[in-house]
């Protein structure tokens, strides 16, 4: 192979990106250097197993990832408000909205989520950690292999560009040569690895973890849409896992799965693909709803109302999402029965869904609503997720569906609920965890003006596409009729104020890292469950005693006790796991492996998969069984935390 | 207090003047706009739905508007209203549960209907037979095949109005889907079986129909235009094309067949004669014949594509 068709040539943006690679690969490897700072970056964050710096590490990643697939949307947008200018060509483009779509929704929602459940989950229950920390630690170094290898696609080899979906035959290798869908298929498959091993993770630790006396109907909701979560991922994941081994298979060893020759069954992928693809969309939803659902509580200064019919409905969203994939294709003509059954199915979901808006309502009722940043970006999604709610009723009637299907009026509403759920409940969730996880809250008025940067700014982006949708503008074209043009330059406007409210969400941490008062107590937002019982910032051990749960909202109630996690008179040694290396050296040995199989160098591919099977028998004979904290150490820790 | 719920009220009064100007700017969008019994019937349900959907938005908004202004903790409020340990209503909560399913049950029922009634030729025209149109998607053209007629065209139709016409959809290789939205809702067109869509032209006019599925480079200018046109004229084309076009050969259908952009062309024959791309026995046809051409690009741009132009 020549070095040009290694590397991707000829794009002066990307030779751009590449500088800036290079720039900042080597700014950080000299500041790592100039402060000495190599070895502290191995034992504190490589070696780790703590749950609460892999969430640190996830939410960094996810928002580096959001970054990025924000680049990719503003890139279409300047491409749609000014298709004069050719500033993307249509393979350009096509690759651009297949990044777009798979960073958002594998490599920033998910990761995203599944870092703040690793640092509120185990607290909410009263944990010291998760089930199995080292698993932990290799669920998250496969998400950061998995996506740093679809990363680097756009420099070296070429960007996948067959959709997000990535539907065969297209996306088979007569179609889409070259290492581009590999690149999808193998990144999406190293970080899928990660997130089945996160769903067991967290159902096992929920299951049998929970703090003395917390009953399952005791759990704080987010906990619960954690719980509830986990199933979806340990039922959905594995059918991605299978389908994308299948198209790897057919694209590098030449089965015949999907293909249009031989016996391939294209519209296979489709099913299998939505089979995973629909309960995903709950995966990334589900915890959203979690996280409103604890904010919305903790700021209106009110039990959730409806708590049992909140963690229900959660449950028959969960039922409901295996049982809906085929409105995903509505029009591939698999006649009025099939439609119907599943049209109803769809709408369906809208019940229970329906349920918890009117309970978030119901807890805002009799409230004594404070507005801060995290309870307005809540606030802010309940009129922006109806919207995507019933536009998403009017998708699934498939009759009408036929008209929606692939159009612009289908890109609105999916924005509509995966950024006004997902991405309004990720930033909700940072800003209120923020003071446990960093020791000082963001500042509120520069929080303030991102959110109303980047809410406007998305109603001025997404509202418009409903329209243009109904005036037949088709999604992924990368040109368009002189008709749609007023509304994409609107759409285009609003996208560059979400843009706007992302880079003051940025410059926020800069500057209350700088400014903002450190946090004196653990209780940041005069919280109602026990993440807020553990002093700021939290002990490597969490709890140094657990306390016994007797109700929800776990924390009120001890509070009103006078109780606290630090029990000196009962303080016993803590059992602790060992940081390790493995798992980081593990996953890095498995993107070796991948990055062979995505170039097809199968000397490479196989000498990683050894070095992976090496690594795990190496694992099966580690007789490291952790350590125990003495009672002196923390009775030390508690006090200088505790200012007693 | 009583002041502003006036002003309130005379604000929320504005609100159904507000939606009838909204909705009759929407009728002119293509969707909202139909041409033909199909689409009119997916309008008709379009709009029946989105009563509803307007009426849930409303109530939301609504109450979630008081709860937020009523309830906030402003300076002075201290504890009038405020209740924490308010932590449930079966009775509402059975309430709310309720009114949707009787929602979806109200949209379910035309849904379902209007569902089967699409797999049959519109009703208003069922004194005729259907006018049969093969309907075939290749990377990235459309072909067109009158089989009664003897003529295939290529990124253009002729169709006559008052006439059902029965699309019999296939694909030479990609995924991709026929759709005139003017006429009606779009399906895929698959390698190796046979979708079928009715759609029907009442106005006659020019149509914009396009692939809508996306299937690579070339795939935003896969489009074609639609002439509808009276019984009379539509045989006149008929004749025209007849007489005066060339015949296709498969080796110039192979030729065609080769991804890439086409100007629009007619034939007095149709590929039906030798494959049928529709059927599992063909579906490797064209894949088989140009394997390498799917590699090479088009490096397509807006406005200036190159190799084999549009117009």
């Amino acid at each position: 192979m020549q070095l040009d068709e290694f590397f991707v040539t000829g794009e002066p943006l990307i030779y751009g990106a590449m500088v800036s690679i290079a720039l900042v690969t080597a700014a950080i490897i000299f500041i790592l250097t100039y402060f000495k700072k190599w070895g502290w970056l191995w034992r504190e964050w490589l070696t780790t197993v703590d749950h609460k710096k892999i969430g640190i590490m996830y939410i960094i990643s996810a928002l580096a990832m959001l970054f990025r697939g924000g680049m990719d949307a503003l890139m279409m947008r300047i491409q749609l408000a000014f298709p004069g200018m050719n500033f993307l060509n249509a393979q350009h483009y096509d690759e651009v909205f297949t990044t777009h779509g798979t960073v958002m929704i594998i490599f920033m929602a998910m990761p995203f989520l599944i870092g703040l459940m690793n640092i509120v989950v185990p607290l909410q229950i009263g944990a010291r950690d998760v089930a199995f920390p080292y698993l932990n630690a290799v669920s998250f170094w496969s998400f950061f292999f998995g996506a740093m290898l679809f990363n680097i696609s756009f420099v070296i080899g070429g960007s996948p560009d067959a959709g997000w979906t990535s539907y065969t035959p297209l996306a088979g290798a007569a179609m889409s040569p070259g290492p581009g869908q590999n690149f999808y298929l193998l990144g999406l498959q190293l970080s899928g690895i990660g997130t089945l091993a996160t769903g067991i993770n967290f159902m096992v630790t929920i299951l049998k973890m929970r703090a003395p006396g917390m009953k399952m109907f005791q759990m704080p909701i987010f906990s619960w849409s954690t719980l509830v979560t986990s199933f979806i991922i340990v039922f959905a994941f594995p059918i991605l896992t299978v389908a994308l081994a299948l198209m790897t298979i057919d694209r590098i060893f030449g089965s015949q799965f999907f293909t249009l020759t031989g016996e391939g069954m294209p519209m296979m992928w489709t099913n299998l693909f939505w089979m995973w693809g629909h309960p995903e969309v709950y995966i990334v939803v589900l915890p959203a709803f979690g996280i409103f659902s604890e904010i919305i509580s903790t700021f209106a200064r009110k039990q959730l109302f409806g708590y049992k019919a909140m963690v229900w409905s959660m449950i028959v969203i969960a039922g409901l999402s295996f049982l809906v994939w085929v409105h995903h294709f509505f029009t591939m003509g698999m006649g009025a029965f099939v439609n119907s059954v599943f049209s109803i199915s769809t709408m369906l979901i809208a019940v229970p869904t329906g349920v918890k808006i009117f309970n978030w309502l119901g807890t805002l009722y009799k409230g004594r609503i404070q507005l801060t940043t995290p309870m307005l970006w809540s606030l802010a999604f309940i009129p922006s997720f109806v919207i995507g709610g019933v536009t998403g009723v009017m998708l699934g009637m498939a009759a009408t569906d036929y008209q929606y299907h692939n159009s612009y009026f289908l890109v609105a509403h999916f924005h509509y609920v995966l950024i006004a759920g997902t991405v309004f409940a990720c930033f909700a969730g940072l800003v209120y965890w923020y003071p446990k996880m960093f020791g000082h809250k963001l500042n509120e008025r520069i929080g303030k003006w991102s959110l109303w940067f980047f809410v406007i700014g998305f109603h001025v982006c997404f509202f418009p596409q409903y329209f243009v949708g109904l005036d037949g503008m088709p999604r992924r074209v990368f040109t368009i009729i002189p008709e749609w043009m007023p509304l994409n330059v609107i759409s285009t406007v609003g996208a560059f104020g979400m843009g706007m409210g992302f880079a003051i969400f940025v410059y926020n941490i800069y500057y209350s890292l700088r400014y903002n008062e450190r946090e004196k107590s653990g209780d940041s937002w005069d919280g109602r469950t026990l993440e807020w019982a553990t002093p700021t910032p939290v002990p490597f051990y969490n709890f140094a005693t657990v306390p016994h749960v007797e109700g929800l909202d776990a924390y009120l109630i001890m509070k009103e006790k006078g109780q606290t996690t630090f029990d000196e008179a009962n303080l016993k040694p803590i059992h602790m796991p060992s940081n390790t290396g493995q798992p980081f050296i593990m996953m890095s040995i498995m993107f070796v492996a991948s990055f062979g199989l995505v170039f097809e160098w199968l000397w490479m591919a196989i000498a990683g998969l050894i070095g992976v099977i090496v690594m795990m028998a190496f694992r099966s004979f580690d007789y490291n069984d952790g350590f125990y904290v003495k009672v002196d150490e923390i009775k030390r820790t508690e006090r200088s935390a505790r200012g007693l | 207090m009583k002041h502003r719920k006036q002003h309130l009220m005379k604000w929320l009064s504005l609100l159904p003047l507000g939606l009838i100007l909204f909705l009759s700017g929407c009728s002119e969008l293509t969707v909202l706009d139909p041409k033909g019994p199909v689409a009119q019937n997916q309008k008709d349900l379009i709009m029946f739905s989105i009563i509803f959907m307007l009426l849930i938005v409303i109530v939301v908004f609504v109450l979630f508007t008081y709860m937020v202004v009523k309830y906030r903790d402003r300076p002075g409020r201290g504890n009038k209203d405020y209740d924490p340990s308010l932590h449930g209503n079966t009775r509402l909560e059975i309430l709310w549960t309720i009114i949707p399913l009787i929602i979806i049950v109200i949209l379910s029922v035309p849904n379902v209907q209007t569902l089967y009634e699409l797999e049959k030729p519109p009703e208003s025209t069922s004194n005729k037979d259907p006018l049969v149109i093969y309907a075939t998607s290749a990377d990235w053209k459309w072909f067109f095949s009158y089989p009664e007629q003897d003529i295939e065209t290529v990124n253009y139709l002729h169709i006559p109005t008052d006439r059902a016409i029965e699309f019999r959809m296939s694909s030479a290789d990609s995924m991709q889907a026929l759709w005139i939205p003017a006429l009606g809702g779009q399906k895929y067109t698959m390698a190796g079986m046979e979708t079928k869509l009715y759609l029907q032209a009442d106005e006659p006019g020019m149509y914009k129909g396009r692939n809508s599925n996306f299937n690579g480079e070339g795939f935003t200018e896969q489009t074609f235009e639609v002439h509808a046109e009276s019984e009379e004229a539509f045989s006149d084309w008929v004749n025209e094309s007849q007489n005066e076009a060339p015949d296709l050969t498969q080796d110039k259908y192979d030729e065609l067949l080769k991804p890439g952009l086409l100007n629009e062309m007619t034939f007095s024959s149709t590929h039906l004669q030798w494959v049928n791309h529709g059927t599992m026995a063909d579906k490797d046809y064209a894949i088989k014949r140009h394997r390498e051409a799917y590699k090479e690009l088009l490096h397509l741009e807006n406005g200036k594509e190159d190799g084999n132009n549009e117009h």
